[in-house]
């Protein structure tokens, strides 16, 4: 059975089941408030949970997703080797007990790397996709909706798009990264200066790819209906075309994870990122990569978890896009 | 990243001697066909006078030459000189402030007219031309005047005496140019000359045929070259690009290339390639040295701009000698090396590592002694806090250690620290671009020279073999500071009285052994007396070559490729 | 549209004249040294005067001003000149770059080959194969085909290509010893024999680039044709009789093309800025490893130009992309 039969037998099921309650409960008279008919039982976000329940791939990938943010977030409480620790007669052990999954050529544990580095990688990758997709997605809509907006937001898109990245960064770096590090310590300094760098600097694709639909969907009739019964700005933006760009957003917003982790190592390649005693997924990677013949564990352990991580939230994505989209829904 | 961690240096090669003797000299000129060069940095340009890169000065060595140069030993031997000017041969004047070279005679541009002593001085006065932006004028200071003898002879004359005269036209940073092909480049326009630049008319056993900035350049042999039966092969491509990992691969393991300059390899993954066994190490000991900076002045962000790192305040925790010994002791170099470098370093306590000569017999560094510098540091009243970081009056003993991105860098980091840690110091490390390290921009605070950092690593070197003004740098007025614009070379910020004295008597001084001497005592003096230098590793100049190229002879004091007309195909 | 367009054209010149002076001001407050090359043992006079023979000495809004003449002025003269014949451009200064002394457009003219049969080539590739795979992947959601294409296009987009490149290399390279891991930019194609040369060492940074271009306009392409796979209009087009095909090929495929044109619109000018990790690993040296290494040498007026070219392309490629929007759905207007 695929997944939209089961999902549609799913719903005719539990179609008949309430409306056979809900006609044994009630008169003849139809409710009072149309809209919250039925009450709690048929809550929206209940509606959306249950559909998002159906999709087999996206409850995987939650399952699994939720197993990497214990493995970064509880791990190093259970697992209590410091990652920074040299022991230098240890390096280069393969898969022990004492070692789970090996040292690296200074002897530093691997396990307690990859929970340190994931807590890192996980918490940039997250927070900077969130920004990069709530500028991508103002600026988009803002630019598409309103027409006097247009010019102005895309001619600073166009900019910032043209801006070469590395000297922006060597700058940004240059001018925050003392003051930064001294009002909330060096680590969040940091990572407050890699998230917004990343964040500032990735969100003009996911505007323009915002701003061309919603200049499509803004002629469509739906929106225009909305229009003529005097739904205000606000409200048509929130509630028609916000929802309707939601799919390129969602794909925006998982590929901007797995760009943000990268170009965290990039950064760090740099000497822009992290202090080199933060191990972060992308430099576990990066660093491994001249010894790729010797160690594969090295590259490929890091590799896996980036990889794995940018599944989840994509298969995360696409059920919540599915389960949020009325039309499948009501299926 | 290191481009400039290797320069010239010098030292004996005992290790690659061997091949240099096994080179059967029976070809002809152009029988070997094509020699594949791989340098992961491109050169930009093939006039060494527009830049200081060590790329360029490769790639423009196969064409152009000295009148001397430096062999693998260190000892200058002439090139297109006839011999070298000695005091005791009257090449140098009594009073030490004229040095006359007499060229070989019969030399011929690969144009075919002859190289005379004009074009000597033609060269000393494009470089010394105010307006070119001469990248190599340091080889040209204190000279006053280069004239023509006669059209074989030329003299160069010096504003003072000079112990130590051997800097103009020594070396591959400093051969000569053509006069015909110039004439018209000097000054503001040298940068405008781009085909001369890019094509310079040579003496070498190569031509240029084709050039790319930043990317390849080829040569074929020099029609003209003095020695009828080289350059064995007829064609030289040397391509540009990548990185030093993929340069060795190209070499040892996929055999693409011949030969590829400047390998920067964790010990492990070379020996895996070498495994391969398509090709050797090239590996020879210059003057390039691996060291630790301990700031004398406070950094603190609290300071004023302007104050901080400033002779004005002095450092609250290294300016204590016991503070700096037990640093130094608590470092293994041995383990460094092992991990590092392996067989292309050598762990050692001199600044002054090389030429033999030139080394004190200093090596109390080597072993590690943590319980040694835990009781140091206790005698200097730095006692341990709860949280294993050691305290004195309040102030933790903390310590911010900087240096540039590079993985065998940040390895020596994260040893360092833990090291530090174990005697109770707190390190916080930073990682800068080198770019931005190694400039001197005096609006970037991440600069060596400007060191908001307690401690800094990084690598020098000097020129030629005499470290004269090497240590000459490490001078009270030599420290960069705001009334100089942050210029100056004494990042330390390490000033004495007693080593003022012994650079101005440096300066007066000559002959070998008695400069030998004075360099021995100034560079215990900055390293194993004043704990202000923690020098780590001695690091060698490395290659690797295919085992099908035979003649191949490592220099670290001049041009990689100083006998490349030599080179030929080998049997496997 | 028509006027749309010579409006934007018109509004596009002072937009990049703003970009050019944000840029130069960016390079120029940004730290690094056009001499942090230099080696440590060159004393600082001597680095003083090679600064003022790079033009560093002047304040930074006349060199601003002289490179728009040089770049607007001097060099449509030069190159008129070498069409023509002419001599208008003589004794007037190039745009001369800091690291190589060379003009600046020479090299960039010597770049842009490689760059484009590399980097175009991926480009091209990687949108043949993603569009198709988009394409089926939502026709078929949550086929085996979909799966697989999910888990490929995600594994390959969140895999670096400095990690893919070697990947790649080892295998091919060095063990299988198939193709070159050294990319001979001197190579010329002459005859069927030095073409299938120029084929064998293309083949491995084509490969990187494509897949992770491909993997990106593949996601967009299925999101895209979901939404439009489940609209009204598509059970109308069924109903009244069309053709399967037609119904998704037609009308799904173009009003599901808005933003897999924006996607591409914006991935074409990052075709010339090359690829720089690419570029790297396999040696190709185009343009952008002349950008990368003009940034690390602080080279100021290669990179400005590098940039300022890139962003006429930008607002070339996003107005192309407006224009587009207006065609795939004609409802969309501007003025």
């Amino acid at each position: 059975m695929t997944e939209t039969e089961r999902q549609q037998r799913m719903n005719t099921e539990e179609l008949i089941e309430e409306t056979a309650g809900a006609a044994a409960a009630t008169s003849a008279l139809p409710p009072d408030e149309p809209q919250v008919a039925g009450g709690e039982t048929r809550s929206q976000w209940r509606d959306v949970w249950r559909q998002f329940r159906s999709h087999r791939g996206a409850m995987v990938a939650l399952v699994l997703f939720v197993g990497v943010l214990l493995f970064v977030s509880v791990g190093p409480w259970l697992w209590t080797i410091d990652p920074g620790y040299v022991d230098i007669r240890a390096r280069n052990t393969g898969f022990t007990a004492a070692h789970p999954l090996g040292t690296d050529q200074l002897g530093r544990d691997m396990l307690a790397r990859l929970m340190a580095g994931g807590r890192v990688s996980i918490a940039v990758g997250l927070t900077a996709m969130l920004i990069a997709i709530f500028l991508g997605s103002t600026i988009g809509v803002l630019s598409g909706y309103f027409r006097r907006l247009d010019a102005p937001l895309m001619r600073l898109t166009e900019l910032f798009l043209a801006l070469p990245l590395l000297p922006l960064l060597l700058l940004m770096v240059t001018l925050f990264r003392e003051p930064l590090s001294q009002s909330f310590g060096p680590a969040m300094g940091i990572f407050l200066l890699i998230v917004s760098a990343i964040g500032a600097t990735s969100w003009m694709q996911s505007a323009r790819i915002v701003r061309g639909d919603v200049l499509g969907l803004k002629e469509r009739e739906f929106i225009l209906a909305a229009k003529s019964i005097g739904t205000p700005p606000r409200r048509m933006i929130l509630r028609h075309v916000l929802p309707n760009v939601l799919s390129p957003i969602m794909v925006a917003a998982t590929l901007g994870i797995a760009t943000a982790i990268i170009t965290e190592s990039a950064l760090s390649f740099l000497g822009l990122g992290f202090p080199p005693d933060f191990p972060t997924w992308g430099r576990l990677l990066f660093d491994a990569v001249d010894q790729m013949a010797l160690y594969p564990s090295r590259v490929i352990l890091p590799g896996v978890f980036i990889s794995l991580t940018v599944l989840c939230v994509n298969y995360i994505g696409d059920g919540l896009r599915d389960a949020m989209d009325p039309r499948i829904r009501g299926r | 990243m290191s481009i400039k961690t290797l320069k010239t240096g010098l030292l004996t090669g005992a290790a690659t001697a061997v091949a240099l003797a096994a080179a059967p000299a029976f070809a002809e000129r152009g029988t070997d066909g094509e020699l594949k060069l791989l340098l992961w940095q491109a050169p930009s340009t093939l006039n060494v006078y527009l830049s200081t890169g060590v790329k360029e000065m490769l790639a423009s060595s196969l064409i152009l030459e000295p009148l001397a140069t430096f062999a693998p030993d260190g000892e200058i031997v002439p090139r297109l000189a006839a011999d070298i000017p000695t005091v005791e041969n009257g090449g140098i004047s009594e009073d030490l402030t004229s040095i006359t070279w007499t060229l070989k005679d019969g030399i011929t541009w690969s144009d075919g007219t002859p190289l005379t002593a004009e074009d000597v001085k033609f060269t000393a006065d494009y470089c010394m031309n105010d307006e070119g932006g001469c990248a190599q004028a340091a080889k040209f200071e204190g000279v006053t005047s280069v004239e023509v003898v006669d059209p074989l002879t030329v003299r160069i004359s010096f504003d003072s005496p000079r112990p130590y005269p051997y800097s103009a036209f020594i070396g591959a940073q400093a051969p000569i140019l053509q006069k015909a092909q110039f004439e018209n480049c000097t000054g503001a326009k040298a940068a405008t000359c781009t085909d001369e630049n890019f094509g310079p008319i040579g003496t070498g056993p190569f031509r240029a045929t084709g050039f790319k900035t930043n990317d390849v350049v080829t040569l074929e042999a020099n029609p003209e070259y003095r020695e009828a039966d080289k350059p064995a092969f007829a064609n030289v491509t040397l391509k540009g690009g990548g990185d030093s990992t993929s340069a060795a691969r190209a070499v040892l393991e996929t055999g693409e290339y011949d030969y590829a300059w400047n390998i920067q390899l964790a010990p492990d993954v070379l020996e895996g390639m070498l495994a391969a066994g398509k090709g050797k190490l090239e590996v020879d000991f210059g003057s390039t040295v691996e060291h630790i900076l301990l700031n004398m002045s406070d950094p603190s962000p609290e300071l004023p701009e302007g104050e901080r790192s400033t002779l004005k305040h002095p450092h609250p925790i290294l300016s204590d000698l016991k503070v700096r010994q037990a640093l130094s002791m608590a470092i293994d170099r041995q383990l460094l090396n092992e991990i590092g470098y392996g067989e292309t370093g050598e762990a050692t306590c001199n600044m002054v590592p090389n030429p033999e000569i030139y080394a004190s017999d200093n090596d109390d560094c080597l072993t590690q002694d943590i319980e040694g510098a835990n009781a140091l540091l206790e005698e200097a009243g730095w006692t341990l806090g709860g949280d294993g970081v050691r305290e004195k009056d309040g102030r933790k003993l903390k310590l911010l250690f900087q240096t540039s991105v590079n993985a065998v860098r940040q390895d020596f980091q994260a040893l360092i620290k833990q090291w530090w840690s174990e005697i109770g110091v707190e390190t916080e490390l930073k990682t800068v671009d080198a770019s931005v390290y190694f400039g001197s921009d005096p609006g970037s605070p991440d600069t060596i020279v400007k060191f908001y950092a307690d401690v800094e690593m990084y690598t020098d070197v000097y020129d030629g073999t005499d470290p004269g003004s090497f240590l000459a740098e490490r001078s009270c007025e030599a420290i960069p500071s705001p009334e100089n614009q942050w210029q100056g070379e004494n990042n330390a910020r390490y000033c004495d009285e007693e080593y003022e004295a012994l650079i101005a008597e440096m300066a007066q001084t000559s002959g070998i052994e008695a400069r030998a001497e004075l360099a021995k005592k100034m560079n215990l003096m900055i390293t194993r007396d004043s704990m202000t230098h923690l020098p780590l590793i001695a690091r060698g100049r490395v290659s690797v070559s295919s085992n099908r190229l035979g003649g191949v002879h490592m220099n670290p004091w001049d041009s990689e490729f100083w006998n490349v007309a030599d080179w030929h195909r080998a049997e496997e | 549209m028509l006027n749309f367009t010579i409006r934007r054209v018109l509004l596009a010149i002072p937009t990049l004249l703003f970009i050019s002076l944000v840029i130069f001001l960016l390079l120029e407050a940004s730290p690094g040294d056009p001499l942090g090359d230099v080696p440590l043992t060159v004393p600082p006079e001597v680095k003083e005067k090679m600064r003022e023979a790079l033009g560093l000495g002047r304040p930074w809004f006349i060199r601003y001003v002289l490179w728009l003449k040089q770049f607007f002025w001097v060099e449509p003269l030069y190159w008129t000149d070498q069409l023509l014949g002419t001599y208008f451009s003589d004794g007037m200064q190039r745009v001369i770059s800091f690291q190589s002394r060379s003009p600046v457009f020479d090299v960039i003219a010597q770049r842009v080959p490689q760059t484009l049969t590399v980097v175009g080539m991926s480009y091209i590739v990687g949108v043949m194969i993603a569009i198709p795979i988009g394409i089926l992947s939502a026709y078929k959601q949550y086929s085996w085909f979909d799966q697989i294409g999910t888990f490929v296009s995600m594994v390959g987009f969140s895999m670096p290509t400095f990690f893919t490149g070697v990947v790649l290399i080892i295998i091919f390279g060095v063990k299988l010893q198939w193709f070159p891991s050294v990319y001979d930019t001197t190579h010329e194609v002459q005859d069927w024999d030095s073409f299938l040369v120029q084929v064998r060492q293309m083949i491995m940074p084509v490969t990187v680039l494509a897949l992770y271009n491909a993997a990106q306009i593949s996601r967009f392409m299925r999101a895209s044709m979901l939404d439009n796979l489940g609209q009204d209009y598509v059970r109308t087009a069924r109903a009244k009789g069309l053709g399967e095909r037609k119904v998704v090929l037609k009308h799904v495929l173009r009003n599901s093309l808005i933003p897999v044109v924006t996607v591409i619109a914006l991935g074409l000018p990052t075709v010339f800025g090359g690829a720089i990790i690419t570029e790297q690993v396999f040696k190709v040296n185009g343009l952008g490893q002349l950008l990368i290494s003009s940034i690390h040498a602080n080279d100021i007026p290669m990179v400005l130009t590098l940039t300022f070219i890139f962003a006429i392309l930008i607002v070339t490629f996003t107005l192309i992309a407006d224009i587009l929007y207006g065609v795939l759905d004609p409802r969309i207007r501007y003025d």
